[in-house]
Protein backbone atom coordinates (compact mmCIF):
# COMPACT_ATOMS: atom_id res chain seq x y z
CA UNK A 1 0.00 0.00 0.00
CA UNK A 2 0.95 3.86 -0.64
CA UNK A 3 -0.01 6.52 1.50
CA UNK A 4 1.13 10.08 0.98
CA UNK A 5 2.87 11.79 4.32
CA UNK A 6 5.21 15.25 3.84
CA UNK A 7 4.12 15.52 0.45
CA UNK A 8 6.31 11.71 -0.56
CA UNK A 9 4.57 8.82 -1.60
CA UNK A 10 5.48 6.11 1.60
CA UNK A 11 5.03 2.50 1.36
CA UNK A 12 2.79 0.81 4.32
CA UNK A 13 1.26 -1.50 5.07
CA UNK A 14 -2.59 -2.74 5.95
CA UNK A 15 -2.51 -1.72 9.53
CA UNK A 16 -0.47 1.99 8.48
CA UNK A 17 3.34 0.90 9.19
CA UNK A 18 5.85 2.07 7.47
CA UNK A 19 7.58 -1.22 5.56
CA UNK A 20 10.97 0.69 5.03
CA UNK A 21 12.21 2.68 7.88
CA UNK A 22 14.92 3.93 5.08
CA UNK A 23 12.07 6.13 3.35
CA UNK A 24 10.78 7.65 7.15
CA UNK A 25 12.04 11.27 8.03
CA UNK A 26 10.67 13.38 11.00
CA UNK A 27 8.44 15.12 8.61
CA UNK A 28 6.39 11.92 8.21
CA UNK A 29 6.59 10.87 12.11
CA UNK A 30 5.06 14.24 12.89
CA UNK A 31 2.13 13.69 10.54
CA UNK A 32 1.68 10.27 11.54
CA UNK A 33 1.59 11.32 15.47
CA UNK A 34 -1.05 13.49 14.15
CA UNK A 35 -2.90 10.61 13.12
CA UNK A 36 -2.77 9.28 16.52
CA UNK A 37 -3.57 12.55 18.08
CA UNK A 38 -0.10 13.44 19.22
CA UNK A 39 2.27 16.37 19.14
CA UNK A 40 5.41 15.44 19.01
CA UNK A 41 8.21 17.47 21.70
CA UNK A 42 11.77 16.55 22.20
CA UNK A 43 10.73 13.78 25.09
CA UNK A 44 8.97 12.01 22.12
CA UNK A 45 11.54 12.37 19.63
CA UNK A 46 13.75 10.89 22.24
CA UNK A 47 11.98 7.44 22.93
CA UNK A 48 11.27 7.42 18.61
CA UNK A 49 15.28 7.93 18.26
CA UNK A 50 16.07 5.22 20.90
CA UNK A 51 13.56 2.96 19.19
CA UNK A 52 14.46 3.04 15.75
CA UNK A 53 17.92 2.13 17.32
CA UNK A 54 17.07 -1.07 18.79
CA UNK A 55 15.01 -2.31 15.68
CA UNK A 56 18.25 -1.27 13.79
CA UNK A 57 19.99 -3.76 16.15
CA UNK A 58 17.21 -6.48 15.54
CA UNK A 59 16.38 -6.30 19.29
CA UNK A 60 12.93 -7.41 19.40
CA UNK A 61 11.28 -4.25 21.64
CA UNK A 62 8.51 -4.81 24.64
CA UNK A 63 6.91 -2.12 26.89
CA UNK A 64 9.23 -3.22 29.28
CA UNK A 65 12.36 -2.95 27.61
CA UNK A 66 11.44 0.33 27.02
CA UNK A 67 11.14 0.90 31.10
CA UNK A 68 14.02 -0.69 31.48
CA UNK A 69 16.20 1.96 28.75
CA UNK A 70 16.88 4.65 30.99
CA UNK A 71 15.61 6.72 28.24
CA UNK A 72 11.58 6.51 29.83
CA UNK A 73 9.70 5.09 32.13
CA UNK A 74 7.21 2.92 31.81
CA UNK A 75 4.62 5.27 33.49
CA UNK A 76 5.97 8.29 31.39
CA UNK A 77 5.97 6.21 28.11
CA UNK A 78 2.26 5.76 28.58
CA UNK A 79 2.05 9.44 29.19
CA UNK A 80 3.38 10.44 25.69
CA UNK A 81 1.43 7.83 23.74
CA UNK A 82 -1.13 7.45 25.78
CA UNK A 83 -3.16 3.94 25.19
CA UNK A 84 -0.90 1.40 23.54
CA UNK A 85 2.49 3.54 24.19
CA UNK A 86 4.72 0.53 22.27
CA UNK A 87 2.52 0.05 18.98
CA UNK A 88 1.78 4.11 18.60
CA UNK A 89 4.88 4.78 19.20
CA UNK A 90 6.56 2.26 16.51
CA UNK A 91 3.93 3.34 13.91
CA UNK A 92 5.32 7.22 14.72
CA UNK A 93 8.89 5.33 14.43
CA UNK A 94 8.41 3.95 11.13
CA UNK A 95 9.47 0.59 12.49
CA UNK A 96 7.50 -2.28 12.18
CA UNK A 97 4.42 -3.57 14.86
CA UNK A 98 5.96 -5.39 17.71
CA UNK A 99 5.50 -8.90 17.32
CA UNK A 100 2.42 -11.52 18.37
CA UNK A 101 1.91 -14.50 16.83
CA UNK A 102 -1.66 -14.08 15.76
CA UNK B 1 38.18 -36.07 24.75
CA UNK B 2 35.92 -33.34 23.35
CA UNK B 3 33.18 -32.33 26.26
CA UNK B 4 29.33 -31.21 24.46
CA UNK B 5 27.50 -29.38 27.62
CA UNK B 6 23.54 -29.28 27.41
CA UNK B 7 22.16 -26.82 29.85
CA UNK B 8 18.46 -28.12 30.46
CA UNK B 9 16.62 -31.09 30.03
CA UNK B 10 13.18 -29.47 28.69
CA UNK B 11 11.68 -30.28 25.36
CA UNK B 12 14.64 -28.41 23.88
CA UNK B 13 17.62 -30.18 25.72
CA UNK B 14 15.95 -33.60 25.24
CA UNK B 15 15.85 -33.05 21.94
CA UNK B 16 19.15 -32.09 21.22
CA UNK B 17 20.87 -34.60 23.27
CA UNK B 18 18.85 -37.26 20.99
CA UNK B 19 19.97 -35.34 18.02
CA UNK B 20 23.70 -35.30 18.64
CA UNK B 21 23.65 -38.78 20.18
CA UNK B 22 23.64 -40.12 16.58
CA UNK B 23 25.60 -37.48 15.12
CA UNK B 24 28.48 -36.98 16.91
CA UNK B 25 31.17 -39.79 17.02
CA UNK B 26 31.38 -41.73 20.33
CA UNK B 27 34.97 -41.93 20.68
CA UNK B 28 36.54 -38.44 20.19
CA UNK B 29 32.72 -36.74 22.27
CA UNK B 30 31.35 -36.59 25.35
CA UNK B 31 27.70 -35.38 25.80
CA UNK B 32 26.53 -34.24 29.12
CA UNK B 33 23.04 -32.55 30.15
CA UNK B 34 22.28 -30.76 33.47
CA UNK B 35 18.58 -30.47 34.85
CA UNK B 36 17.24 -29.28 38.16
CA UNK B 37 14.27 -31.59 37.78
CA UNK B 38 13.50 -34.89 37.97
CA UNK B 39 10.60 -34.57 35.97
CA UNK B 40 9.66 -33.78 32.19
CA UNK B 41 6.46 -31.98 32.19
CA UNK B 42 4.32 -32.15 29.33
CA UNK B 43 3.73 -28.34 29.53
CA UNK B 44 0.72 -27.87 26.45
CA UNK B 45 -1.10 -30.35 28.91
CA UNK B 46 -1.01 -27.69 31.47
CA UNK B 47 -3.96 -26.57 29.74
CA UNK B 48 -6.18 -29.05 29.79
CA UNK B 49 -5.38 -29.80 33.45
CA UNK B 50 -7.67 -27.25 35.09
CA UNK B 51 -10.44 -28.52 32.88
CA UNK B 52 -9.81 -32.20 34.25
CA UNK B 53 -9.38 -33.24 30.76
CA UNK B 54 -5.68 -34.06 31.50
CA UNK B 55 -4.86 -36.41 35.18
CA UNK B 56 -1.64 -35.60 36.09
CA UNK B 57 0.50 -38.60 34.95
CA UNK B 58 -0.64 -37.69 31.16
CA UNK B 59 1.65 -34.43 31.95
CA UNK B 60 4.87 -35.98 34.03
CA UNK B 61 7.40 -38.48 33.43
CA UNK B 62 10.85 -39.08 34.40
CA UNK B 63 13.38 -37.19 32.79
CA UNK B 64 15.67 -39.93 32.53
CA UNK B 65 13.79 -41.62 30.45
CA UNK B 66 14.20 -39.78 27.00
CA UNK B 67 17.88 -39.46 27.66
CA UNK B 68 19.92 -41.66 25.26
CA UNK B 69 22.26 -44.04 27.15
CA UNK B 70 25.25 -42.42 26.16
CA UNK B 71 24.41 -39.13 27.61
CA UNK B 72 25.86 -38.09 31.12
CA UNK B 73 22.62 -36.82 33.06
CA UNK B 74 23.59 -34.72 35.60
CA UNK B 75 20.57 -33.74 38.53
CA UNK B 76 21.65 -30.35 39.69
CA UNK B 77 20.67 -26.96 39.39
CA UNK B 78 22.82 -24.38 37.25
CA UNK B 79 24.50 -21.41 38.93
CA UNK B 80 26.28 -19.93 36.17
CA UNK B 81 28.47 -20.41 33.12
CA UNK B 82 32.00 -18.18 32.89
CA UNK B 83 32.03 -17.62 29.36
CA UNK B 84 35.22 -16.74 29.33
CA UNK B 85 36.67 -20.03 31.29
CA UNK B 86 34.51 -22.41 28.38
CA UNK B 87 33.02 -23.73 32.27
CA UNK B 88 29.68 -23.85 33.89
CA UNK B 89 29.41 -24.06 37.85
CA UNK B 90 26.49 -26.19 39.62
CA UNK B 91 25.02 -25.55 42.94
CA UNK B 92 27.01 -28.52 44.62
CA UNK B 93 30.08 -26.43 43.40
CA UNK B 94 30.74 -28.58 40.76
CA UNK B 95 32.81 -27.33 37.62
CA UNK B 96 32.04 -28.81 34.25
CA UNK B 97 34.31 -27.70 31.25
CA UNK B 98 33.27 -27.73 28.11
CA UNK B 99 34.23 -27.39 24.38
CA UNK B 100 30.69 -26.55 23.22
CA UNK B 101 27.90 -25.19 25.17
CA UNK B 102 23.85 -25.69 24.14
CA UNK B 103 21.73 -22.90 26.46
CA UNK B 104 18.71 -24.97 27.21
CA UNK B 105 17.00 -23.37 30.15
CA UNK B 106 13.67 -22.01 28.85
CA UNK B 107 11.76 -19.65 30.26
CA UNK B 108 9.07 -19.20 33.48
CA UNK B 109 6.85 -17.68 34.93
CA UNK B 110 7.99 -14.44 37.44
CA UNK B 111 4.80 -13.08 39.26
CA UNK B 112 7.55 -11.25 41.70
CA UNK B 113 7.62 -8.61 38.37
CA UNK B 114 4.28 -7.22 38.90
CA UNK B 115 3.47 -5.14 42.15
CA UNK B 116 1.00 -7.15 44.38
CA UNK B 117 0.56 -10.11 42.22
CA UNK B 118 1.90 -12.70 44.62
CA UNK B 119 0.29 -12.37 48.32
CA UNK B 120 -2.15 -14.56 50.54
CA UNK B 121 -4.44 -14.95 47.30
CA UNK B 122 -1.64 -16.25 45.33
CA UNK B 123 -3.40 -19.76 44.10
CA UNK B 124 -6.55 -18.38 46.02
CA UNK B 125 -7.88 -16.15 43.73
CA UNK B 126 -5.40 -15.47 41.57
CA UNK B 127 -3.59 -18.30 39.55
CA UNK B 128 -1.25 -19.15 36.82
CA UNK B 129 -1.57 -22.21 34.89
CA UNK B 130 1.89 -22.35 33.04
CA UNK B 131 3.46 -24.30 36.11
CA UNK B 132 2.31 -27.66 37.28
CA UNK B 133 1.23 -26.20 40.58
CA UNK B 134 -0.44 -23.60 38.71
CA UNK B 135 -2.47 -25.89 36.56
CA UNK B 136 -3.00 -27.95 39.20
CA UNK B 137 -4.03 -25.87 42.53
CA UNK B 138 -6.17 -24.38 39.07
CA UNK B 139 -7.86 -27.62 38.69
CA UNK B 140 -8.48 -27.58 42.33
CA UNK B 141 -10.23 -24.23 42.27
CA UNK B 142 -12.37 -24.68 39.24
CA UNK B 143 -13.83 -27.99 40.71
CA UNK B 144 -15.86 -26.00 43.23
CA UNK B 145 -16.06 -22.50 42.17
CA UNK B 146 -19.86 -21.29 41.47
CA UNK B 147 -19.02 -18.52 39.30
CA UNK B 148 -18.52 -14.76 39.14
CA UNK B 149 -16.24 -12.41 36.90
CA UNK B 150 -13.70 -14.83 35.29
CA UNK B 151 -11.16 -12.63 34.23
CA UNK B 152 -7.92 -14.30 31.59
CA UNK B 153 -5.19 -11.83 31.53
CA UNK B 154 -1.82 -11.09 29.96
CA UNK B 155 0.43 -9.31 31.77
CA UNK B 156 3.42 -8.35 29.23
CA UNK B 157 4.83 -9.87 26.45
CA UNK B 158 6.51 -11.73 25.15
CA UNK B 159 5.19 -15.36 26.51
CA UNK B 160 6.07 -18.86 25.72
CA UNK B 161 2.73 -20.15 23.61
CA UNK B 162 1.07 -16.90 22.94
CA UNK B 163 -1.96 -18.39 22.03
CA UNK B 164 -2.62 -20.24 25.22
CA UNK B 165 -4.55 -17.95 27.01
CA UNK B 166 -6.60 -17.39 24.58
CA UNK B 167 -7.36 -21.04 24.05
CA UNK B 168 -7.77 -21.32 28.03
CA UNK B 169 -10.41 -18.55 27.68
CA UNK B 170 -12.17 -21.01 24.58
CA UNK B 171 -12.14 -24.16 26.90
CA UNK B 172 -13.54 -21.80 30.09
CA UNK B 173 -16.57 -21.44 28.09
CA UNK B 174 -16.61 -24.98 27.40
CA UNK B 175 -16.11 -26.27 30.80
CA UNK B 176 -18.49 -23.84 32.08
CA UNK B 177 -21.20 -24.72 29.74
CA UNK B 178 -21.28 -28.53 29.94
CA UNK B 179 -21.36 -27.88 34.06
CA UNK B 180 -24.41 -26.24 33.46
CA UNK B 181 -23.47 -22.26 34.72
CA UNK B 182 -22.27 -20.75 32.08
CA UNK B 183 -25.12 -17.91 32.39
CA UNK B 184 -23.21 -17.37 36.36
CA UNK B 185 -19.71 -16.85 35.06
CA UNK B 186 -18.78 -13.46 32.87
CA UNK B 187 -15.75 -14.43 30.79
CA UNK B 188 -13.05 -11.11 29.99
CA UNK B 189 -10.01 -11.54 28.12
CA UNK B 190 -7.64 -9.02 29.19
CA UNK B 191 -4.05 -8.11 27.06
CA UNK B 192 -1.88 -6.02 26.34
CA UNK B 193 -2.18 -5.98 22.60
CA UNK B 194 -5.08 -4.48 20.52
CA UNK B 195 -6.94 -7.25 20.64
CA UNK B 196 -7.28 -11.29 21.04
CA UNK B 197 -5.84 -11.26 17.38
CA UNK B 198 -3.56 -8.69 15.96
CA UNK B 199 -2.89 -10.39 12.64
CA UNK B 200 -5.07 -9.07 9.56
CA UNK B 201 -5.76 -12.58 8.36
CA UNK B 202 -6.57 -13.98 12.10
CA UNK B 203 -8.69 -11.07 13.10
CA UNK B 204 -10.73 -11.91 10.54
CA UNK B 205 -11.32 -15.50 10.51
CA UNK B 206 -11.76 -15.72 13.84
CA UNK B 207 -13.02 -12.92 16.06
CA UNK B 208 -16.40 -14.34 15.34
CA UNK B 209 -15.36 -16.93 18.07
CA UNK B 210 -15.04 -14.37 20.57
CA UNK B 211 -18.28 -12.90 19.88
CA UNK B 212 -20.16 -16.47 19.36
CA UNK B 213 -18.42 -17.55 22.75
CA UNK B 214 -19.46 -14.34 24.98
CA UNK B 215 -16.05 -13.50 26.08
CA UNK B 216 -15.80 -9.83 25.98
CA UNK B 217 -12.02 -8.49 24.74
CA UNK B 218 -10.33 -5.63 26.77
CA UNK B 219 -7.25 -5.22 24.75
CA UNK B 220 -4.49 -2.36 25.50
CA UNK B 221 -4.15 -3.10 29.10
CA UNK B 222 -0.48 -3.15 30.72
CA UNK B 223 -0.54 -3.68 33.86
CA UNK B 224 0.70 -2.30 37.02
CA UNK B 225 -0.39 -4.10 39.92
CA UNK B 226 -2.84 -5.97 41.22
CA UNK B 227 -5.05 -5.25 43.95
CA UNK B 228 -5.24 -9.04 45.67
CA UNK B 229 -7.53 -7.83 48.51
CA UNK B 230 -10.08 -5.87 46.26
CA UNK B 231 -10.13 -8.24 43.68
CA UNK B 232 -8.73 -5.73 40.66
CA UNK B 233 -6.04 -5.21 38.11
CA UNK B 234 -5.01 -1.57 37.38
CA UNK B 235 -3.14 -0.40 34.53
CA UNK B 236 -0.61 2.51 33.58
CA UNK B 237 -3.16 4.36 32.02
CA UNK B 238 -5.06 4.29 35.40
CA UNK B 239 -8.04 1.87 34.36
CA UNK B 240 -8.69 -0.97 36.64
CA UNK B 241 -10.80 -4.10 35.89
CA UNK B 242 -12.45 -6.03 38.92
CA UNK B 243 -12.42 -10.30 38.97
CA UNK B 244 -13.75 -13.05 41.21
CA UNK B 245 -11.18 -15.07 39.69
CA UNK B 246 -7.91 -14.05 37.64
CA UNK B 247 -6.19 -16.50 36.19
CA UNK B 248 -3.07 -14.24 34.85
CA UNK B 249 -0.15 -14.88 32.42
CA UNK B 250 2.43 -13.25 34.63
CA UNK B 251 5.99 -11.84 33.07
CA UNK B 252 8.04 -14.57 31.57
CA UNK B 253 11.38 -14.56 32.15
CA UNK B 254 14.69 -16.77 31.21
CA UNK B 255 16.10 -18.53 33.98
CA UNK B 256 17.90 -16.05 36.93
CA UNK B 257 21.12 -18.47 35.73
CA UNK B 258 21.22 -16.15 32.70
CA UNK B 259 21.28 -12.94 34.94
CA UNK B 260 23.99 -14.62 36.99
CA UNK B 261 26.03 -15.46 33.99
CA UNK B 262 25.96 -11.66 32.94
CA UNK B 263 24.69 -12.74 29.55
CA UNK B 264 21.15 -11.78 28.67
CA UNK B 265 18.79 -9.17 28.29
CA UNK B 266 16.27 -7.40 30.59
CA UNK B 267 14.28 -10.39 30.71
CA UNK B 268 16.93 -12.78 31.27
CA UNK B 269 16.93 -14.00 27.71
CA UNK B 270 20.01 -14.55 25.47
CA UNK B 271 20.73 -12.89 22.58
CA UNK B 272 20.63 -15.59 19.17
CA UNK B 273 21.74 -15.20 15.57
CA UNK B 274 18.09 -15.70 14.25
CA UNK B 275 19.03 -17.57 11.16
CA UNK B 276 22.26 -19.99 13.06
CA UNK B 277 21.14 -20.38 16.45
CA UNK B 278 24.84 -19.03 17.77
CA UNK B 279 25.01 -16.92 20.42
CA UNK B 280 26.07 -13.08 19.87
CA UNK B 281 27.75 -14.30 23.39
CA UNK B 282 30.49 -16.47 22.34
CA UNK B 283 31.45 -18.78 19.05
CA UNK B 284 31.15 -21.97 20.86
CA UNK B 285 27.84 -21.11 22.94
CA UNK B 286 24.67 -22.08 20.76
CA UNK B 287 21.01 -21.95 22.43
CA UNK B 288 17.76 -23.04 21.67
CA UNK B 289 14.20 -23.43 22.65
CA UNK B 290 12.32 -20.24 24.64
CA UNK B 291 15.71 -19.06 26.31
CA UNK B 292 16.80 -17.28 23.16
CA UNK B 293 15.58 -13.49 22.39
CA UNK B 294 14.68 -14.81 18.58
CA UNK B 295 11.45 -12.94 17.41
CA UNK B 296 9.55 -16.36 16.95
CA UNK B 297 7.03 -17.61 19.26
CA UNK B 298 8.12 -19.61 21.92
CA UNK B 299 6.81 -23.03 21.54
CA UNK B 300 7.98 -26.45 21.52
CA UNK B 301 7.24 -26.79 18.02
CA UNK B 302 9.79 -24.05 16.97
CA UNK B 303 11.96 -25.88 19.53
CA UNK B 304 11.63 -28.76 16.95
CA UNK B 305 11.71 -26.83 14.00
CA UNK B 306 15.23 -25.77 15.15
CA UNK B 307 16.91 -28.22 16.74
CA UNK B 308 16.91 -29.76 13.07
CA UNK B 309 18.67 -27.00 12.48
CA UNK B 310 21.29 -26.40 15.11
CA UNK B 311 22.13 -30.23 14.84
CA UNK B 312 23.48 -29.15 11.65
CA UNK B 313 25.20 -26.07 12.99
CA UNK B 314 26.60 -27.74 15.71
CA UNK B 315 28.70 -30.57 13.39
CA UNK B 316 29.60 -28.33 10.95
CA UNK B 317 30.71 -25.71 13.40
CA UNK B 318 33.42 -28.71 14.48
CA UNK B 319 33.89 -28.88 11.24
CA UNK B 320 35.01 -25.56 10.79
CA UNK B 321 32.59 -24.89 8.15
CA UNK B 322 30.19 -21.82 7.52
CA UNK B 323 26.90 -22.05 9.30
CA UNK B 324 23.88 -22.65 7.50
CA UNK B 325 21.27 -19.70 8.29
CA UNK B 326 18.25 -21.44 7.84
CA UNK B 327 16.03 -21.11 11.04
CA UNK B 328 12.97 -18.92 9.25
CA UNK B 329 11.13 -18.59 12.71
CA UNK B 330 8.89 -21.57 11.75
CA UNK B 331 6.25 -22.37 13.96
CA UNK B 332 2.96 -24.57 14.34
CA UNK B 333 0.37 -24.58 16.47
CA UNK B 334 -2.62 -25.79 17.32
CA UNK B 335 -5.56 -23.46 18.87
CA UNK B 336 -8.60 -25.57 21.05
CA UNK B 337 -11.30 -23.64 20.47
CA UNK B 338 -13.36 -25.89 22.78
CA UNK B 339 -16.30 -27.73 22.20
CA UNK B 340 -14.03 -30.40 20.50
CA UNK B 341 -12.53 -28.72 18.09
CA UNK B 342 -9.30 -26.98 17.28
CA UNK B 343 -7.71 -24.46 14.91
CA UNK B 344 -4.26 -24.50 13.43
CA UNK B 345 -1.71 -22.29 12.41
CA UNK B 346 1.77 -22.64 10.56
CA UNK B 347 3.57 -19.39 10.14
CA UNK B 348 6.92 -18.09 10.32
CA UNK B 349 9.39 -14.82 11.23
CA UNK B 350 8.09 -12.90 7.77
CA UNK B 351 4.65 -14.78 7.00
CA UNK B 352 0.86 -14.27 9.00
CA UNK B 353 -0.84 -17.18 9.32
CA UNK B 354 -3.34 -17.58 6.52
CA UNK B 355 -5.90 -20.19 5.24
CA UNK B 356 -5.04 -23.32 3.31
CA UNK B 357 -4.25 -26.86 4.46
CA UNK B 358 -1.85 -28.75 6.04
CA UNK B 359 0.79 -30.55 5.99
CA UNK B 360 -0.52 -32.16 2.51
CA UNK B 361 -1.52 -29.36 -0.29
CA UNK B 362 -4.82 -28.87 -1.31
CA UNK B 363 -5.76 -32.13 0.59
CA UNK B 364 -4.74 -31.83 4.56
CA UNK B 365 -6.52 -33.51 6.23
CA UNK B 366 -6.02 -30.50 8.53
CA UNK B 367 -7.63 -27.20 7.73
CA UNK B 368 -4.99 -23.82 8.54
CA UNK B 369 -7.08 -20.89 10.15
CA UNK B 370 -10.48 -22.67 10.06
CA UNK B 371 -12.21 -24.56 13.68
CA UNK B 372 -12.33 -28.67 12.38
CA UNK B 373 -12.91 -31.31 15.08
CA UNK B 374 -9.86 -32.42 13.06
CA UNK B 375 -8.26 -30.44 13.87
CA UNK B 376 -9.08 -31.10 17.63
CA UNK B 377 -7.85 -34.74 17.15
CA UNK B 378 -4.51 -33.68 15.91
CA UNK B 379 -3.84 -31.33 19.25
CA UNK B 380 -4.77 -34.47 21.09
CA UNK B 381 -2.83 -36.80 18.84
CA UNK B 382 0.14 -33.84 19.69
CA UNK B 383 0.33 -35.58 23.39
CA UNK B 384 1.76 -38.72 22.05
CA UNK B 385 3.63 -37.34 19.08
CA UNK B 386 5.55 -35.08 21.39
CA UNK B 387 6.14 -38.14 23.94
CA UNK B 388 7.31 -40.62 21.69
CA UNK B 389 8.70 -38.54 18.24
CA UNK B 390 9.22 -34.77 19.53
CA UNK B 391 11.54 -35.11 22.37
CA UNK B 392 13.31 -38.06 20.96
CA UNK B 393 14.42 -36.19 18.24
CA UNK B 394 12.58 -38.34 15.24
CA UNK B 395 11.52 -36.56 12.61
CA UNK B 396 7.78 -36.06 12.22
CA UNK B 397 7.11 -37.21 8.64
CA UNK B 398 5.62 -34.98 6.34
CA UNK B 399 6.58 -31.52 8.35
CA UNK B 400 9.68 -29.47 7.09
CA UNK B 401 11.97 -27.64 9.86
CA UNK B 402 11.62 -24.59 7.44
CA UNK B 403 7.93 -23.24 6.71
CA UNK B 404 6.19 -24.33 3.35
CA UNK B 405 4.28 -22.04 0.93
CA UNK B 406 1.92 -24.51 -1.08
CA UNK B 407 -1.71 -25.23 0.52
CA UNK B 408 -1.47 -22.07 1.62
CA UNK B 409 -4.23 -19.34 0.64
CA UNK B 410 -1.12 -16.59 0.41
CA UNK B 411 -2.27 -13.69 -1.59
CA UNK B 412 0.77 -11.11 -1.23
CA UNK B 413 3.93 -11.54 0.85
CA UNK B 414 3.84 -9.18 4.20
CA UNK B 415 6.49 -7.55 6.05
C1 LIG C 1 0.31 -23.81 29.17
C2 LIG C 1 1.27 -24.07 28.06
C3 LIG C 1 0.80 -24.58 26.86
C4 LIG C 1 1.68 -24.82 25.81
N1 LIG C 1 1.18 -25.34 24.64
C5 LIG C 1 2.02 -25.60 23.61
C6 LIG C 1 1.53 -26.19 22.40
O1 LIG C 1 0.34 -26.49 22.26
N2 LIG C 1 2.42 -26.41 21.39
C7 LIG C 1 3.75 -26.10 21.51
O2 LIG C 1 4.49 -26.32 20.57
N3 LIG C 1 4.24 -25.55 22.65
C8 LIG C 1 3.41 -25.30 23.70
N4 LIG C 1 3.91 -24.76 24.87
C9 LIG C 1 5.31 -24.28 24.92
C10 LIG C 1 6.34 -25.38 25.14
O3 LIG C 1 6.02 -26.16 26.25
C11 LIG C 1 7.70 -24.71 25.35
O4 LIG C 1 7.93 -23.80 24.31
C12 LIG C 1 8.84 -25.73 25.36
O5 LIG C 1 8.71 -26.58 26.46
C13 LIG C 1 10.19 -25.02 25.37
O6 LIG C 1 11.22 -25.93 25.55
P1 LIG C 1 12.60 -25.50 26.22
O7 LIG C 1 13.41 -26.74 26.23
O8 LIG C 1 13.13 -24.31 25.53
O9 LIG C 1 12.21 -25.10 27.71
P2 LIG C 1 11.61 -26.10 28.87
O10 LIG C 1 10.92 -27.26 28.24
O11 LIG C 1 10.82 -25.24 29.76
O12 LIG C 1 12.92 -26.65 29.58
C14 LIG C 1 13.81 -25.89 30.35
C15 LIG C 1 14.50 -26.83 31.33
O13 LIG C 1 15.63 -26.18 31.89
C16 LIG C 1 15.69 -26.48 33.26
N5 LIG C 1 16.41 -25.39 33.95
C17 LIG C 1 16.19 -24.06 33.83
N6 LIG C 1 17.01 -23.37 34.61
C18 LIG C 1 17.79 -24.27 35.26
C19 LIG C 1 18.84 -24.16 36.22
N7 LIG C 1 19.27 -22.98 36.69
N8 LIG C 1 19.41 -25.30 36.66
C20 LIG C 1 19.00 -26.52 36.21
N9 LIG C 1 18.01 -26.68 35.31
C21 LIG C 1 17.41 -25.56 34.84
C22 LIG C 1 14.25 -26.62 33.70
O14 LIG C 1 14.13 -27.41 34.87
C23 LIG C 1 13.60 -27.26 32.47
O15 LIG C 1 13.57 -28.66 32.56
C24 LIG C 1 3.05 -24.53 25.96
C25 LIG C 1 3.53 -24.04 27.17
C26 LIG C 1 2.66 -23.81 28.22
C27 LIG C 1 3.18 -23.29 29.53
Amino acid sequence: MEKTYAGQAISTNEQGYLTDLNQWNRDIGTEIAKEEDIEMTDRHWEVIEYLQDQYRKEVPLSVRKVGKSNVVSIKEFYQLFPKGPLKISSRIAGIPKPVSCI
Amino acid sequence: MKQLLILGAGTSGTMMANHLNKVLPKDSWNISIVDQEETHYYQPGFLFLPFDLYKTKDVKKKIDKFIPKRVKLINEKIERIDKDKNEVVLKNNTILSYDILIVATGTNIAPQEIEGMLGAHWHKSVFDFYTYEGAKNLRDKLRTWKGGKLVVHISEMPIKCPVAPLEFAFLADSFFTNKGIRDQVEISFVTPMSGAFTKPKATEALNYLLEQKHIKVIPDFNIESVDGPNHKIMDYAGEEVAYDLLVTIPTNMGDPMIKRSGIGDELNYIPTDKATLQTKIKDNIFAIGDATNLPASKAGSVAHFEAEILTENIQRYIAGKELKKEFDGHANCFIETGHGKALLIDFNYTQEPVKGTFPFPGVGPLSLLKETHMNHMGKLAFKWIYWNMLIKGKHIPFVSATMQTSGKQIEETTH
